[in-house]
C-alpha cells in the first residue's frame, strides 16, 4: 500500500517566540525549525504500515527551501521519497491555499492513505488535513490515535478519543487521517538513515509545475486574515484563601468562585 | 550558503535533532535521579545504540556510520545538553576504548570487539592510569607476561570511566622493559578469571558515570587480544589522546555554554535591590565576558577540529584548545554560581552540577600542566 505523509516545518516548541514589528507575524531570525510533532506521528505510522503491508511512503512538504531538511529527516526515518512544493508566490498563503497546492501535488499519485498532523503546533488551525481530503474527494478522520489496515489493504479501522470514550470508525480506502499524540512513538532518524536519505529522490515543484495559478496564492489571496498577534496575558498572582477552619475556608472559596471567578 | 566556511550543514543539523530528541525523551526526565544514584541504567546503552548514536564516527562495516568530525561534535554537544556530563562521559567511554582497537587491531579483533559495543550490548572502557602512574604514562607498572598462548597480567588500573560495568577494557600493560617502548595494549574481557573491580569510586562530579579501580590478579588474557605488536602501546595511547582531547574541549565549551545560558535566564528573573540582576552593570559585563570567552573558545576548537578532520597534525593546537576551553569553563562555571548567589550552591540548580562536573576536564585526558609541556616542547623546537 502506498502512503503519503504531509509534513509541515514549524518552530521548535522550545523556541522563544517574539512578535515582529508589524504586530502580525513572528520574528523568525533565531528560530530552530523542526518537523511538526504531529507529522512525526504520521511518518511513523506510515512506516509501520509499510513494514507490514509493503508499498511506498512519500512525504510532501510545502514551504521555503529549509523545509527540505525536515523532508530529509522523514527520509532518514525510512520514507522512500519526498516532494517539496516551493514557490515564492506561496509566501503568506493561508491554510486553504496551502491545502490546494498540496492536493494538486498528490492528486495524481497512486495512494491508499494520506496522513497529516491533526494541527500544526505553530498556528494551531487544524485546517489543512480536512481541506486536502475535501479537495481530493476522499473520507477524512481527524485526531486519530489508532490505525488498523485490513489484511487485504482495502479498508481501515481508526480510533478517535472523545471525552473518555473511543469512537471506532471503519472506512474504505483511500482516506485521509490526521494524527494525534498517542498514535505511536516516532523512531529516531539515525545517522545511517541520515546518510541514506541523501540518496533518496526529492522532487521540487513550483505552482506552475502543478498547473496552478499563482494569483490564487500568497498574502493577497488570503481568505483568513491575521489582524494582530498578542502575547498571552501574564499569569496573575495566585490567591490564598483565608479562614480559621476548613468550613470558613470553603465558604470563602465558594464566595470567590461565585463573585470573582464567576464560575459558580 | 553564506559566503564563509560553515562547519555544520544539513546532515549535522539532522543528527543534532536526533540526539536532542533522544536526550529529551530518554535522559532529561530521569537525569537528576541518575545523578543521585551514581549511575544510569544499562539499557541506555542499548537505546543509544539503537538510535545510532553510539556508532557515530565508526565504519559501517562494524555497525557504525561514518561521518566527519563535526557530526561527532554535534552529537556530543547535544548529549551535553542533558545537563549531566557524567551521562555523556559514561555513554562516551567507548570513544576512548574503541579507537585503539580500530587503529591497531586485526580484522578479526575489530569484528569481534566493535559491533557489540556500537549496538550498546557491551560496554567499552580505556585503562591507562594506575594508582602510581597517571600523567607519566611511560611508567605504568601493570605487567603482562607471555606464557603458552596467553598473557598473565598482574597490576591495577585507577579512575577508569565506566570501569565498574565495562565488559571490554582496552588496557595498557608492560610486556617489555622500562619506559615507553615496553608498553603494549591488550583488550581485557571482564569475565576473565582474575579480573576484578572495586566499588564505584565516590567523586566530586560526573556522578552518573561509574568510575572504578580494576585489579588484575594472574589474569589470563589470550595472546590474540594483543593490539598491534608488542611495544606499540605507547604510540597507540598517544594517538588516541588527540581525539579524546577534542571531545574534552567540546565538553568544556558546552559546560561553559550551559553555564552562560543558565546565568542569562537567572539574571533576568532574580531581583535584588528592586531590580533584576541583569539591571546591574557588573552582572551584564560578567555575562558579556562569559559570552565572549565561550564564543572564542568554541570557534578555536572548531578550527582545530576542521584541521584534524583534514588529516593535519594538530597535537600542539588540540592541547591549546583543551587548555583554553577548560580555562573558559572554569571561569564560566565559577561566575555562573556567583550570579546564582546562594541558589547556585544548591543541587536543584544546574550550575551547581556544572561547577562540580567541570573540574575533571582539566585533569582527565592529560592535565593542564601536561598540555603545557606538550605546547612548550613545540614552541621551543619549531624554529622551522
Ligand atoms: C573522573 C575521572 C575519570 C577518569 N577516566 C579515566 C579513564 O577512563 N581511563 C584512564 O586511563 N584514566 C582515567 N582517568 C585518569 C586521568 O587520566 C588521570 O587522573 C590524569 O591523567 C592525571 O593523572 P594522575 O591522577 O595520576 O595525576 P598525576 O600524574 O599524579 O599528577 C598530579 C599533578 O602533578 C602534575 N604533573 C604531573 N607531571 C607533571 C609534569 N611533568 N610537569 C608539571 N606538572 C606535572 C599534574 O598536572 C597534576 O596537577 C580519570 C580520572 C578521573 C578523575
Ligand atoms: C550553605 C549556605 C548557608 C547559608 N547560611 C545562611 C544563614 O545561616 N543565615 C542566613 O540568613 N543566610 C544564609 N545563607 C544565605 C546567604 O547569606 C545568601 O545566599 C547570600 O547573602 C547571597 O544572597 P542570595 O543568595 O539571595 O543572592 P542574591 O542577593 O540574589 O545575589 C545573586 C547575585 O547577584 C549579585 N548582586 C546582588 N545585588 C547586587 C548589586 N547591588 N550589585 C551587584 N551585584 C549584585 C550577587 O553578588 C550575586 O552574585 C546561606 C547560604 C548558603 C548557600
Amino acid at each position: 500500500m502506498n502512503i503519503i505523509v504531509c509534513l509541515k516545518q514549524v518552530p521548535d516548541t522550545e523556541s522563544q517566540i517574539k512578535i515582529g514589528p508589524d504586530g502580525k507575524s513572528i520574528v523568525t531570525d533565531d528560530i530552530k525549525w523542526v518537523m511538526n510533532p504531529y507529522d512525526e506521528f504520521g511518518v511513523e505510522e506510515a512506516l509501520r504500515l509499510k513494514e507490514k503491508h509493503g508499498g511506498e511512503v512519500t512525504v510532501v512538504g510545502l514551504g521555503p527551501k529549509r523545509v527540505t531538511e525536515s523532508i530529509r529527516t522523514a527520509l532518514a526515518m525510512g520514507a522512500d521519497k519526498g516532494i517539496l512544493v516551493s514557490d515564492e508566490a506561496l509566501d503568506g498563503s493561508d491554510s486553504l491555499a496551502n491545502a490546494k497546492a498540496i492536493a494538486a501535488a498528490v492528486k495524481d499519485l497512486d495512494y491508499d492513505l494520506i496522513f497529516t498532523g491533526q494541527r500544526g503546533v505553530d498556528d494551531d488551525l487544524g485546517l489543512v488535513g480536512a481541506t486536502i481530503a475535501e479537495l481530493l474527494g476522499i473520507p477524512q478522520f481527524s485526531i486519530i490515535v489508532k490505525v488498523e489496515v485490513a489484511e487485504d489493504g482495502k479498508s481501515v479501522k481508526v480510533e478517535r478519543p472523545i471525552e473518555g470514550e473511543a469512537l471506532i470508525i471503519e472506512s474504505n480506502l483511500p482516506a485521509l487521517i490526521t494524527a494525534q499524540k498517542g498514535l505511536n512513538e516516532p523512531r529516531y532518524a539515525s545517522l545511517p538513515g541520515i546518510m541514506k536519505a541523501k540518496k533518496k529522490p526529492l522532487e521540487e515543484k513550483t505552482l506552475a509545475d502543478l498547473g496552478l495559478d499563482s494569483a490564487e496564492f500568497g498574502e493577497g489571496a488570503r481568505k483568513l486574515k491575521i489582524l494582530e498577534l498578542t502575547p498571552p496575558p501574564e499569569r496573575a498572582a495566585g490567591k490564598i484563601v483565608e479562614g480559621e477552619t476548613p468550613q470558613e475556608k470553603a465558604a470563602e472559596l465558594a464566595k470567590l468562585l461565585h463573585d470573582e471567578a464567576k464560575v459558580l | 550558503m553564506d559566503g564563509f566556511q560553515e562547519y555544520f550543514g544539513e546532515i549535522h543539523s539532522m543528527v543534532r535533532q536526533t540526539v536532542r530528541k533522544f536526550v529529551e525523551r530518554e535522559i532529561r526526565p530521569f537525569v537528576d535521579d541518575w545523578e543521585e544514584q551514581g549511575e544510569f541504567p544499562l539499557e541506555l546503552y542499548a537505546k543509544a545504540g539503537d538510535a545510532g548514536i553510539l556508532g557515530i564516527g565508526y565504519p559501517e562495516s562494524y555497525g557504525g556510520s561514518a561521518g566527519d568530525t563535526f557530526v561527532k561534535i554535534a552529537a556530543t554537544e547535544e548529549l551535553m545538553r542533558c545537563g549531566s556530563a557524567g551521562v555523556a562521559a559514561g555513554l562516551g567511554s567507548l570513544d576512548i576504548g574503541i579507537p585503539p582497537i580500530l587503529a591497531l587491531g586485526t580484522e578479526e579483533q575489530k569484528s569481534r570487539f566493535i559491533p557489540p559495543v556500537l549496538r550498546g550490548e557491551k560496554i567499552a572502557a580505556l585503562g591507562i592510569t594506575e594508582p602510581n602512574a597517571g600523567s607519566d604514562v611511560a611508567n605504568i607498572q601493570t605487567r603482562a607476561v607471555k606464557k603458552n598462548g596467553h598473557y598473565v597480567v598482574n597490576g591495577s588500573k585507577m579512575f577508569i570511566t565506566s570501569g565498574a560495568r565495562a565488559n571490554l577494557l582496552t588496557c595498557a600493560a608492560r610486556t617489555g622493559g622500562e619506559g615507553s617502548g615496553g608498553v603494549s595494549l591488550l583488550v581485557m574481557e571482564s569475565d576473565t578469571p582474575g579480573y576484578s573491580v572495586s566499588e564505584k569510586l565516590k567523586k566530586m562530579g560526573w556522578w552518573a558515570s561509574d568510575t572504578a579501580q580494576i585489579f588484575f590478579d594472574d589474569c589470563l588474557v589470550p595472546a590474540k587480544n594483543l593490539l598491534g605488536e608488542e611495544g606499540q602501546g605507547f604510540y597507540g595511547i598517544m594517538e588516541n589522546f588527540q581525539n579524546e582531547r577534542l571531545q574534552l574541549s567540546v565538553m568544556a565549551n558546552m559546560t561553559a555554554q550551559l553555564a552562560l545560558e543558565e546565568s542569562l535566564k537567572y539574571a533576568q528573573e532574580r531581583e535584588a535591590f528592586s531590580r533584576p540582576l541583569s539591571g546591574f552593570q557588573v552582572t551584564r559585563h560578567k555575562l558579556a565576558d562569559m559570552a565572549t570567552l565561550v564564543e572564542a573558545s568554541r570557534e578555536f576548537t572548531y578550527r582545530v577540529a576542521a584541521k584534524m578532520d583534514a588529516g593535519k597534525n594538530q597535537v600542539k593546537e588540540i592541547s591549546m584548545a583543551k587548555n583554553f576551553a577548560c580555562t573558559v569553563s572554569d571561569r564560566a562555571t565559577y561566575d555562573a554560581v556567583q550570579i546564582h548567589g546562594g541558589f547556585g550552591y544548591m543541587r536543584e540548580y544546574l550550575v551547581e552540577r556544572l561547577y562540580r562536573d567541570n573540574r575533571i576536564l582539566s585533569i582527565g585526558g592529560g592535565t593542564q600542566e601536561i598540555m603545557k609541556e606538550i605546547i612548550s616542547k613545540f614552541i621551543f623546537e619549531s624554529k622551522k
